[in-house]
This record gives C-alpha cells, sequence and structure tokens, in this order.
C-alpha cells in the first residue's frame, strides 16, 4: 500500500517535470521506512531529501506533497485536468516532429538538390559543389529578406560555424612534451627501466570556458533572436558548458530546453518557456536581475559572456551603466553581438548602447551569417588565444 | 556494529536534533531528517545554500556528535588526485632505486620486477583525505567542502568514492572501505555552478535556508554568548528584516554572529544608527549594498523594529521615519 502510493506520488511529479526515476522511488521508500510514517513534516523531509536535487524544485514538490497528502485521489483527477497543459515525458514522444516530419511525408519536389547518392562520383563532385555556391550566396544574405527555404538553410549553416570562444588555461595539469617535470609519471617510467631517467613533463590544461548567452528576444530582435537560438542550440549540443538566458521585459533561463537534442523540439520547448517574445526591451532591469540571480552561478571559472542585443534601450538614472559595470565586474570576457551593424554607418545613438559599450571586450558584427564565421575568428585572437599559438581544438 | 563505534547511531530525528544541539548546532527538524537519512541509509549528504548558513559547521558538529574523525577536502579549481585522494612518494621511490642501483640489483628481469612492487608498494603512499576517509577503523565524517569551486571532472572523480566508497589506484588497485565504517559524506556547495545530475542523483539533497526569528535567536545567543538579551533581540530582528529587502549579498547566519560580537567589542547595548552605521561592513559585503544601507535605509529599519518591539503595527514605522 505504502509502496504504491510512493510510487503514484513519483509518477505524479515525474509528470511535472521532476526527474524522479526509479532509484529514487526505492530511496523513498527505504527513506519513509527509516523515519516512520508517524510525522507528516518528517515524512515530506524525508521524501523531499530524496526526490528533488534542485532547490527551484522545492515549490513544485511542496504542493504536489501536500495535495498528496490530503488525497491521492483529488491529486490524479487534478492531475488528469492539467495533463494537456504540463505535457509530461511521455506525450512529447507522441506529439509530431513538427514541419520535418511533415517534409519527410510530403512528396519530394522534382530537382532537389539533396538527391541520395547511388550516382557516379563525378557527378557527386558537381553536386557538393554547387550545394556550396549555393551557400555562399546566403552568406551574404541578410536574415531579415531571406525566404522561408534559405533560412532553414541558413540555421543548419548556424549550427556548423566553428566555436567562437578562445580557451582558457585551466590549473589542471596534462602530459606533454614540454613544461613541468611530472615527478609520478617520471617515477612510472623509471620503474619500468630503472638505468635510465627520462623526465617526464606536464602543463596547464587549456580548454574552452563555460559560455553564457544573453539572449535579447524583444520584438526588433525577433529574427535574429530566433537564428541565434538554433546557433545556440548546435553550440549546446557540441559543447555542454552553454547556458543560455532569453531577456525582453523578464529573464529567463532555457538552457535545460536546448539540451535537447532535436532541434525541433528543443526550440520549440524553449520558446514555450520564453513568455515575452517579441515583446518590449527592459535590458537595464534584466541585466541587474541577471547579476543579482545568475552571474555567480553561471560566471565562476573564467565564463565568457556573450551578449546578443541590439541595445535599443533608454538609460535611465544610469541604471543600465551601473548593471552594465557590475556584469563586468563579474565576467571574464564580454562579447556584444549587435544586429544593429547591418548598416555600415552605424554610430551608437542610443542611451542604451552607449552605456553599454564601454564595459563589453568585443562589439561584433551579426547583421549576416557571414558575421558569425568572423565572430570565431575574432575570438580566437583574444588576447589568451594569442599567448598559446595552437589551440588544440581546431 | 560491530566496529568499536565509541557512540550507537542516532535512533531518530529527535536523536539528530538533540545531538546537534549538544555539539551548539541549533537544526531545524527537516535539516535533522535528512542528516538522520544520510545516517541510516549511509547515502552522502549534499547541503546547498547561500553562503554563511552554517553548511560547514553542520559536518563539523556531526563529527563532533559521532565521535567521528572529520576529514576535509577544500574545493578549488584545478583539485586533482594528488591534493585530494593520495600521492606517491617520489622522493622515498627515488631513494629506494638508487639503493637498489647500489646493491646492484636491478640486472636481472626478476629483479627489477621485485624494485618495481617495492616502489609501489602501499607503504610509498602518501595518503589524502579521500584515501584516509575509505581506511578508517571507524566511519569518519569526511566534508567536502564547497564543492562548485572544484570543476568537473573532479565530480566524475567524486563519483566513485561516493557510489562504492572505493578509490582505485592504478599502480596498486582498489582500496574499499570497509562495510560498517564507510565515511559519512557531506558535501556543501554554494551554487556558483551546477553540479552534475549524476553526482546529485547519488546524493540526499538539502536546500539550507536563513532560519526563522527565534531559531536564529537562539543561535546567536549561542554563538555570541556575550551579547545582551536585548542586543540580541534586536540584532536578529534587524538581520531579518533586511533580509526581505533587495539586496545584492543578503547577510547570512554567519554575519548575523560576526555582527553580534562586533557590536558587544564596541559596548554596545542596543542598536543605533550610529553603530548601525559604522559595523555595516560587518554585516554586508557589497559596495552598493552598503551604500543602500547607508542612503537612510538604516534609519527607516530601526524605527520600524522600535516601533514592532512596541508593540505598534509594523506598517505605521516607515510613515514615522520621515
Amino acid at each position: 500500500m505504502l509502496a504504491d502510493n510512493v510510487v503514484h506520488f513519483a509518477r505524479v511529479l515525474r509528470h511535472a517535470g521532476l526527474a524522479v526515476g526509479p532509484d529514487r522511488v526505492l530511496a523513498a521508500l527505504e527513506a519513509i521506512e527509516a523515519v516512520g510514517l508517524a510525522r507528516r513534516d518528517d515524512v515530506h523531509a524525508a521524501l523531499s531529501a530524496v526526490m528533488i536535487d534542485r532547490h527551484e524544485q522545492q515549490a513544485l514538490f511542496d504542493d504536489a506533497f501536500a495535495a498528496f497528502w490530503r488525497d491521492p485521489k483529488l491529486l490524479e483527477r487534478m492531475m488528469a485536468e492539467l495533463l494537456p497543459k504540463i505535457s509530461g515525458r511521455g506525450d512529447r514522444a507522441n506529439k509530431p516532429r513538427s514541419h520535418r516530419l511533415a517534409n519527410a511525408l510530403a512528396p519530394t519536389p522534382v530537382g532537389d538538390a539533396a538527391r541520395p547518392a547511388r550516382q557516379p562520383d563525378d557527378q557527386i563532385e558537381f553536386e557538393t559543389s554547387f550545394a556550396f555556391s549555393d551557400r555562399e550566396r546566403l552568406q551574404r544574405a541578410d536574415f531579415e529578406s531571406m525566404t522561408a527555404a534559405e533560412f532553414e538553410l541558413a540555421k543548419k549553416l548556424a549550427e556548423e560555424v566553428p566555436l567562437p570562444f578562445a580557451p582558457v588555461r585551466r590549473r589542471r595539469h596534462e602530459a606533454s612534451a614540454r613544461g613541468r617535470i611530472d615527478l609520478r609519471a617520471t617515477m612510472l617510467a623509471m620503474a619500468r627501466q630503472p638505468e635510465t631517467l627520462v623526465p617526464r613533463f606536464s602543463r596547464a590544461r587549456s580548454e574552452l570556458p563555460t559560455i553564457v548567452v544573453l539572449l535579447d528576444v524583444s520584438g526588433s530582435m525577433d529574427r535574429y533572436a530566433r537564428l541565434m537560438l538554433h546557433y545556440v542550440h548546435g553550440l549546446t549540443r557540441r559543447y555542454l558548458k552553454v547556458h543560455t538566458l532569453t531577456f525582453g521585459t523578464r529573464l529567463t533561463n532555457i538552457t535545460r530546453a536546448l539540451r535537447h537534442r532535436d532541434p525541433d523540439l528543443a526550440l520549440e520547448l524553449a520558446s514555450a518557456q520564453v513568455q515575452d517574445w517579441k515583446g518590449g526591451t527592459r535590458i537595464a532591469s534584466c541585466l541587474d536581475d541577471f547579476n543579482r540571480h545568475w552571474a555567480r552561478r553561471l560566471l565562476g571559472a573564467n565564463a565568457a559572456l556573450l551578449l546578443v542585443t541590439d541595445g535599443l534601450d533608454r538609460d535611465e538614472h544610469g541604471e543600465l551603466t551601473r548593471a552594465a559595470e557590475q556584469l563586468r565586474l563579474f565576467a571574464r570576457q564580454i562579447v556584444w553581438l549587435n544586429p544593429l551593424l547591418r548598416f555600415d554607418r552605424f554610430e551608437p545613438r542610443a542611451g542604451g548602447v552607449r552605456a553599454l559599450l564601454p564595459h563589453v571586450d568585443r562589439f561584433l558584427p551579426v547583421h549576416n551569417l557571414a558575421s558569425l564565421a568572423d565572430l570565431g575568428a575574432a575570438l580566437r585572437s583574444a588576447p589568451d588565444a594569442r599567448r598559446r599559438t595552437i589551440a588544440r581544438w581546431n | 556494529m560491530i566496529s568499536p563505534t565509541a557512540l550507537p547511531p542516532p535512533r531518530s530525528v529527535d536523536d539528530v536534533v538533540a545531538a546537534l544541539a549538544a555539539e551548539n548546532y541549533v537544526a531545524d527538524r527537516r535539516l535533522a531528517t535528512s542528516v538522520y537519512l544520510a545516517l541510516t541509509l549511509k547515502r552522502p549528504l549534499f547541503v546547498e545554500g547561500e553562503p554563511g548558513v552554517g553548511k560547514t559547521e553542520l559536518a563539523k558538529a556531526l563529527a563532533r556528535a559521532l565521535q567521528a574523525m572529520l576529514l576535509r577536502v577544500q574545493c578549488y579549481e584545478g583539485l586533482d588526485v594528488a591534493q585530494t585522494a593520495y600521492e606517491w612518494n617520489v622522493a622515498r621511490q627515488m631513494m629506494e632505486i638508487r639503493l637498489a642501483e647500489a646493491a646492484h640489483d636491478v640486472g636481472d628481469a626478476a629483479s627489477r620486477e621485485r624494485l618495481a612492487r617495492s616502489l609501489y608498494a602501499r607503504s610509498m603512499l602518501i595518503e589524502r583525505p579521500l584515501l584516509q576517509a575509505l581506511t578508517q577503523e571507524r566511519s569518519p565524517v569526511l566534508l567536502i567542502d564547497e564543492l562548485d569551486r572544484a570543476d568537473e571532472p573532479f565530480d566524475a572523480f567524486l563519483l566513485e568514492v561516493l557510489a562504492e566508497n572505493q578509490l582505485t589506484i592504478p599502480e596498486l588497485g582498489t582500496v574499499r572501505a570497509a562495510p560498517d565504517a564507510a565515511p559519512i559524506v557531506v558535501i556543501t556547495s554554494n551554487r556558483t555552478r551546477e553540479i552534475h545530475d549524476a553526482l546529485k542523483r547519488r546524493c540526499l539533497y538539502h536546500w539550507v535556508d536563513y532560519p526563522d526569528l527565534d531559531r536564529e535567536l537562539e543561535i546567536v545567543r549561542i554563538r555570541a554568548p556575550g551579547a545582551p538579551e536585548r542586543l540580541a533581540a534586536q540584532v536578529v530582528a534587524f538581520v531579518q528584516r533586511m533580509r526581505t529587502l533587495d539586496l545584492f549579498k543578503a547577510p547570512g547566519i554567519a554575519e548575523t554572529i560576526d555582527w553580534s560580537n562586533a557590536l558587544v567589542a564596541l559596548n554596545a547595548f542596543s542598536l543605533a544608527p550610529d553603530n548601525v552605521r559604522d559595523t555595516l561592513g560587518v554585516l554586508l559585503k557589497h559596495r552598493d549594498d552598503i551604500a543602500k544601507m547607508q542612503g537612510g535605509d538604516v534609519t527607516k529599519l530601526l524605527a520600524e523594529l522600535q516601533a514592532t518591539a512596541r508593540g505598534e503595527a509594523p506598517r505605521a514605522a516607515p510613515a514615522d521615519a520621515r
């Protein structure tokens, strides 16, 4: 009976989005056995110690627990009503897989460039070069004037553009041909061949920093934001240490949504989470919010910050300046991507742009796809990268 | 328990509350439940919370309460096996080789093999806290402090120790803790990064919140015994009110205790705008926060507190102050 209830409760939590696996159910049973059923607060504490693993889940857990303790049946009915809205894992799988699925089901149009193989080699070569030139043209196109098909291709490209951040040096060491003598490794070598002494070396490892993306999704950023999301999703998939927050009038952390491998699903989840899409802009208050609640959590360990915004906001009472100053103190390097650089004679006239500019390390255009590649090149030549001439992952 | 445990493990949540209280640690019942479960289910306890809410202190108090040895790993970036688990005593190994050479004992394959074995004997190992935690006769308390400061590879390395109570040393083999002497692990984190789910999954999770007024007052009474009752009550009420303000870093319990002691050192008997302003640096560590408080919030808060103490409606206070 107790086991049934715990299993049931775990299922409810799972529907609500908590990762409560069977191992936790077993642990929960053990935990309840240990504390006994005499006191409700003990059971609550025991279950929450076992079933949640981040503080944000506490409120949800508390609600579910309160409802469940009162009447498990009631909760079940509530869940049944809420289910279509909450969208647990089960029905995610059943959801039609977006327009890509629709495309796959639709008859192939005649003269499609992506014809399958089983053709002579020379012809394939021709095909690839054709595809390449097609992309080349696209790279120069401004996103705001692209057709739907081109837009799809641009998204693909954005995911293939190389990583734009220079590696940072860590304190952890790794074996190398030169550097500091590694006594342990030297010793191991000597033990194998006592008559020789061949010193082994190690040096500080360098790796890519954690990347935090702050993405403006307000009205003026609409198309750029979508494309940037695809780009960031590509980054997140290849390289897990990417955190993404969107802002317009409020700050939303969409990192978890973007961790889904399927781009359409990830983007869909992300856009469901973001509520201020195409809304207004309050850069100052969002940056301040980020400074207070996220910066210390995300910007440790030499993280790099990628700020994507057009900076079209006022700097009332110097609030934006203050927020930017503070942000400067938290982040090791700030790169600002600005789509307003669409025009050659861009001048930082808006108050927001002027307030942000002095506090960023790099100010880069993002007005067409070529500039994302430019960004990669520009970041590779960052001061840190210059010291080490070879970045390993190139 | 067959092992020579000096104290029997706590048998209920109340036992834990009492045992921690005896060590001057005021735990609320939720925290005590988590600790009790960690001891009973033999799972690591993952304690997260803002800085200065007594996470590290919990492990220390627990070790004292269980009369167990406290082993501490203070995390920082680049922490590696040599600093946390074990290190080969290279100087001794070198000497061993030299001696073998001097004795002309490295000529044939058999003697080489013998030398290699003696070089990587257990006695050549310098044990660091993680390995020590697995080799005790009685369960020690292993505190892994501020895990969020270490980098991700260290999380992965910890997995083996936490999940299996064992550590694999390539040159030597696997060191395993005796089942009844497995370490009691307390991991703390300030959340400057998210710890990997795989690691959290193996732990009991507890978020340490700021204490409520009564519990904080109790803590101040115990940890700042020099403070007069009136001052202690004012200090706690002031700090509690301050946490509701929009500050960069709200003061923790550690700051409350420090502040009480600071005020005692200044011979203050009650809070006044002057002594609060002078000692604000003990409580707040952000320039913006201090500037904000000094800009008039101190007087306002004090007036509000006095009004509450006199039994007036707290809402009337800000109007008075102006």
